[in-house]
């Protein structure tokens, strides 16, 4: 039968400060194995942790970017679990005060808005990372780096809101798009600095309560977060048609096998035994704190699409794309910014500009063309130096030098010939080593016109202005 | 000449300032002490005697060089082995840090380096600071200097009995219901619990974080206030350290306690309380009301509680701040083939069972379904107790109680693990309202020292101090010293 | 509220301790001598009462985001019971 589905997302974001949450130890990824690491972070023995403003500020930052209430007094708890990778075995983090609660985010799928609940936003460290030889299921021992110990994490709870696999993609793409916009978080997923697990449950109707959900961790990408989503909805729903009981567990995707697996069973209770963290102090976050950090906001996803819609006359999906990566957004302002043609703009980077960032799985700050000169290219065009075809051409050339177009135009001798005497002259020799292309066209058959003047391109290797030769060819054969 | 090893921090310092003696000399007194009485007081887990000849080497080329010396450089002390110490193990009496040697240095280490102390080294103490007699060392008994059959309390034990014994000059403890002043009681000597946050807490190895504090150990009150000078102070290490300037203690060393308002909370004169001890207690109230005192008994109704909330709260932090130790990075581990055998192995192992029995208490009490009925409710008596000592302070200036209802006992005397607890029923209310309070000695019974203690308000150290010295100059008792080796 | 033979199991997985089946009855009984003393708390009232976590009034103990130098990983392993190629290692990983 036909269920409900209801997910709620858990993203962990590591946030981008140079020092750990709670010691002076680099957040460098990447580095050799235990070396970004100190008494604190090792949690030896006598160590107290002290917290890291900016991690405060960017927890802010996060919270006021999802509409959410800054809690004016929050404090910090201690979960306790063992793991070899937690080397306190407790994990400072947030229980009953978070720093933020109560948040929404917009996002649009189908066309359609919808408002996700944010439940709350808190601070935490991030464990080690262990290494395992071979898999975890056979291997006789484990490695553990603790470079990754106490790199500073906000924890974004959403409500169940969710209701499919494909809103939850969306909801994950659009929190990585204001997490990159307010500068707090990388949000590679590939490297693990933005992290999703996901709750599922499944019932009858939309008015049922809920079901029992199970919790789906290892989703290290959108496409797993989608793909991790649509087998375990199948997979709950298989066992309910079947008169089966969904058990409360913790799941984990198998990306090659696609499939989910039982990790292990909930029951047995993880008893964390929170309980307030004696060695930090409260935090008593001021209306004057928040306010200046409000005002350090950039201009958000939602709000920079509704501007390009209504200041460029842009549709809801062209703004969307350019809007959903900051870079992107910037660029195409610098773009429209020096007199290029909005629309052209926009679709010259969502088409060629994202073939070739694509192509070369590069970033646009990496681009090798400026801002400047596509809208110098964009501009050609539309004077009529060039024409779209050959707008093609020198495009290729942008990329492969760099250089600005109108010297490329220059070089290549790539101007648009809209001298119509010159153009006169093309057209006549090649009606008259046509005719019976003429005779076609005035017969009645259009697409005789086509062949001259692909003719004529052939002649001026594309850069007869292709109004003014439709428009001669047309005079001459009436 | 006076043996040097009797002589106090601040008598040794005037010594040195007059080329009297050398800091090399005074050292090696103090080792030729310890080899003399060491193997009956047993108070060291390890001796650092060439870094103590290197610092005392070091205060000497300054003397020598005409620099001018801080009140305790060239003066040798203890650290209570639950202090960090670079390059030099760290084991808090526990078979689980038997060989760990910690990459940095405490706080406190830091900073009484910096005053060119002396280290002598580690002191032996309960397991983890679990205990009142340090009985419960993985490593040897350390024994009460007045009398070797009976203990030198706990958990400093092995600090008290150091000065006790003149094998330190000074030494510091560590206090979360009691450490430094029951021990410090025990020994006729004077330990100073500071107000909570008043000295950083970094590198010292949490047992209760909310509860633990370091002070001092020392044969005076003079001493105690050089030490305080030395180790106190915010630390931006330490979130808990509380920020501002410390005044020096040595300006509290008034011989006056005219229009001081000392109050006497009666419940702390509890049933069961050796009468010897309350009549030593009551006579030192009647001479500092001679001397201009003001006294007045008051009442502090949440007392009976204290020791619960103390036993609930203690142990439930403790069950979190132990377990690190796991076998993985640093410490004991046992053989396991699995990571939750081998941690289960290794906690076994190497925590003793006091230890082990105060990490199922306060496990149990923070686990789902308790917390409320335990933690949460004992968070919450704590607040009345608290209130209790804020509501006194509004009367008093300073609070005297006996510091343990009975002077030191016969090792192994106490072996129910409730009984052992009520040791520190005058002690923990104290710490569980963060406040400060000093141990003297304040008379005898049965050649046995008794201990006064007195408690201050929030950052009021400076006013206990003086009514310490007061009390110290007006008597003979700091002149006395245990009976060790005279025989 | 009685502690069981039960209860002092689930409590020692917690705490990852491996009480010895003879001892678990002793444990037990020593546990409910302590928190049957601790049954008096209950007679407090604490209605209204706020729960004191830190005895101080403290808030806002914040460092600067500003990286130091980190220990030389000789250090951070020479304390390790067991290590490999710069790494801490450990048995393999079950769950418990």
């Amino acid at each position: 039968m036909d269920y409900s589905v209801v997910i709620g997302l858990e993203v962990h974001a590591e946030l981008k400060t140079k020092s750990k949450i709670f010691c002076g130890c680099s957040t460098q990824f990447g580095s050799d194995q235990n070396t970004n690491v100190c008494p604190v972070c090792l949690g030896l023995p006598g160590v107290l942790p002290v917290v890291n403003k900016r991690v405060v500020e960017f927890a802010i930052r996060a919270g006021l970017a999802l509409n959410c209430e800054i809690l004016p007094f929050s404090k910090f708890d201690r979960k306790n679990y063992y793991y070899p990778d937690l080397p306190k075995n407790y994990q400072t983090s947030q229980y009953d005060l978070p720093i933020c609660v109560n948040g929404y985010l917009d996002i649009e799928v189908n066309g359609e808005t919808k408002r996700i609940g944010i439940t709350r936003i808190h601070m935490e460290e991030d464990a080690g990372k262990l290494v395992h030889s071979g898999n975890i299921t056979n291997s006789n021992y484990a490695l553990v780096d603790y470079n990754r110990t106490g790199v500073p994490l906000i924890e974004i709870v959403s409500e169940p809101d969710i209701r499919s696999a494909e809103e939850a993609k969306a909801y994950l793409e659009a929190l990585k798009s204001i997490l990159e916009y307010i500068d707090v978080s990388d949000c590679k997923m590939q490297e693990g600095s933005l992290r999703c697990d996901a709750n599922v449950s499944l019932r009858e109707n939309e008015q049922a309560p809920f079901g029992t959900r199970t919790e789906l961790k290892n989703l290290n990408s959108f496409r797993a977060v989608q793909k991790g989503l649509e087998y375990e909805i199948v997979r709950q729903a298989e066992v309910l048609d079947e008169g089966g009981k969904i058990i409360q567990e913790t799941r984990s995707w198998d990306e090659t096998k696609g499939i989910t697996l039982s990790l292990r069973n909930k029951e047995q209770a993880h008893d964390y035994r929170y309980f307030p963290e004696p060695d930090l102090v409260p935090l008593q976050v001021s209306a004057e704190w928040v306010e200046e950090i409000r005002q350090s906001l950039p201009e958000l996803p939602n709000a920079r699409k509704q501007r390009l819609m209504e200041a460029y006359g842009l549709s809801s999906y062209d703004a969307g794309v350019i809007t959903a990566s900051q870079a992107m957004a910037n660029y195409f302002d610098v773009v429209v910014g020096h007199g290029a043609d909005a629309k052209a703009a926009a679709n010259w980077l969502m088409g060629e500009v994202s073939k070739v960032l694509n192509a070369s799985n590069i970033s646009i700050t990496e681009f090798a063309v400026t801002p400047e000169n596509l809208a110098s290219m964009l501009e050609l065009m539309q004077k009529g130096t060039i024409s779209s075809k050959i707008a093609k051409t020198v495009f290729e050339e942008m990329v492969a030098s760099g250089k600005d177009p109108a010297t490329i135009v220059k070089e290549k001798g790539l101007q648009q010939i809209s001298n119509e005497g010159e153009i006169v002259a093309i057209v006549e020799a090649v009606l008259a080593a046509n005719p019976q292309s003429v005779a076609d066209f005035k017969a009645g058959k259009d697409r005789a016109l086509g062949f001259l003047v692909g003719q004529i391109m052939k002649q001026t290797k594309g850069r007869a202005n292709p109004e003014l030769v439709n428009k001669l060819l047309k005079e001459r054969i009436n | 000449m006076v043996d040097l090893f009797k002589l106090t921090a601040h008598e040794l310092h005037e010594r040195l300032v007059n080329k009297d003696v050398s800091a090399v000399e005074i050292t090696k007194a103090l080792f030729n002490r310890i080899d003399a009485v060491e193997q009956d007081v047993r108070c060291y887990i390890t001796q650092t005697r060439e870094l103590a000849l290197a610092q005392a080497q070091a205060t000497d080329e300054k003397i020598q060089r005409g620099d001018e010396i801080s009140p305790l450089a060239g003066i040798p002390g203890a650290i209570k082995d639950n202090m960090c110490t670079k390059g030099i193990k760290t084991t808090c009496a526990s078979k689980m840090l038997e060989h760990f040697v910690p990459p940095y240095d405490a706080t406190v280490v830091e900073r009484l380096a910096d005053a060119n102390a002396v280290f002598l080294g580690k002191t032996n103490m309960d397991e983890f600071a679990m205990g009142s007699s340090t009985e419960n060392s993985a490593f040897m008994q350390t024994r009460n200097p007045w009398n070797l059959e009976t203990v030198p309390g706990g958990s400093s034990g092995g600090s008290a009995a150091a000065v006790a014994a003149s094998t330190a000059i000074w030494s510091l403890g560590s206090d979360t219901g009691g450490s430094i002043r029951q021990p410090a009681s025990f020994c006729g000597t004077v330990g100073l619990k500071p107000t909570y946050g008043r000295v950083s807490r970094f590198g010292l190895v949490a047992f209760a974080s909310s509860l633990d504090q370091i002070g001092p150990i020392t044969k005076d009150v003079t001493d105690c206030a050089l030490v305080m000078n030395a180790i106190s102070g915010h630390d931006l290490k330490d979130s808990t350290s509380i920020p501002g300037n410390v005044p020096d203690f040595t300006k509290s060393l008034v011989n006056d306690v005219k229009g001081l308002k000392i109050g006497l909370p009666r419940e702390y004169f509890v049933a069961g309380m050796n009468p010897e001890v309350e009549k030593a207690v009551r006579n030192a109230v009647a001479q500092l009301e001679k001397m201009g005192a003001q006294c007045l008994e008051i009442s502090m109704p949440h007392t009976e509680y204290a020791l619960t909330t103390y036993y609930i709260i203690a142990p439930a932090e403790a069950s979190s701040n132990l377990a690190r130790y796991d076998g993985v990075g640093f410490g004991h581990r046992a053989q396991g083939e699995d990571i939750v055998s081998m941690y289960k192995k290794t906690r076994s192992e190497g925590f003793g069972p006091e230890v082990q029995r105060r990490i199922v208490l306060g496990t149990y009490a923070l686990s789902s379904g308790y917390y409320d009925a335990y933690y949460l409710k004992a968070l919450k008596v704590r607040t009345l107790i608290k209130q209790d000592f804020d509501k006194a302070f509004e009367k008093v200036d300073v609070l005297l109680t006996p510091t343990s209802p009975t002077p030191a006992f016969k090792a192994g005397d106490i072996s129910d693990p409730l009984s052992m607890y009520l040791q520190d029923v005058c002690t923990l209310p104290i710490n569980l309202a963060g406040v400060p309070a000093l141990s003297m000695p304040c008379g005898y019974v049965d050649g046995l020292p008794i201990g006064l203690q007195i408690i201050g308000k929030p950052l009021g150290e400076e006013t206990i101090l003086r009514v310490a010295y007061t009390f110290e100059q007006n008597n003979d008792y700091y002149k006395c010293l245990a009976p060790l080796g005279e025989v | 509220m009685k502690i069981t033979p039960k209860d002092v199991a689930h409590v020692a997985l917690l705490s990852r301790l491996e009480i010895p089946e003879d001892q678990v009855e002793k444990v037990t009984g020593q546990l409910n001598a302590i928190l049957e003393y601790a049954e008096m708390l209950n007679k407090v009232n604490t209605d209204g009462v706020e729960p004191t976590a830190h005895v101080i009034p403290l808030s806002n103990v914040m460092r600067e985001d500003e990286v130091e130098v980190s220990l030389a990983r000789e250090l951070a392993l020479a304390n390790a019971p067991e290590q490999d190629n710069g790494y801490f290692k450990v048995p393999k990983i079950v769950e418990g």
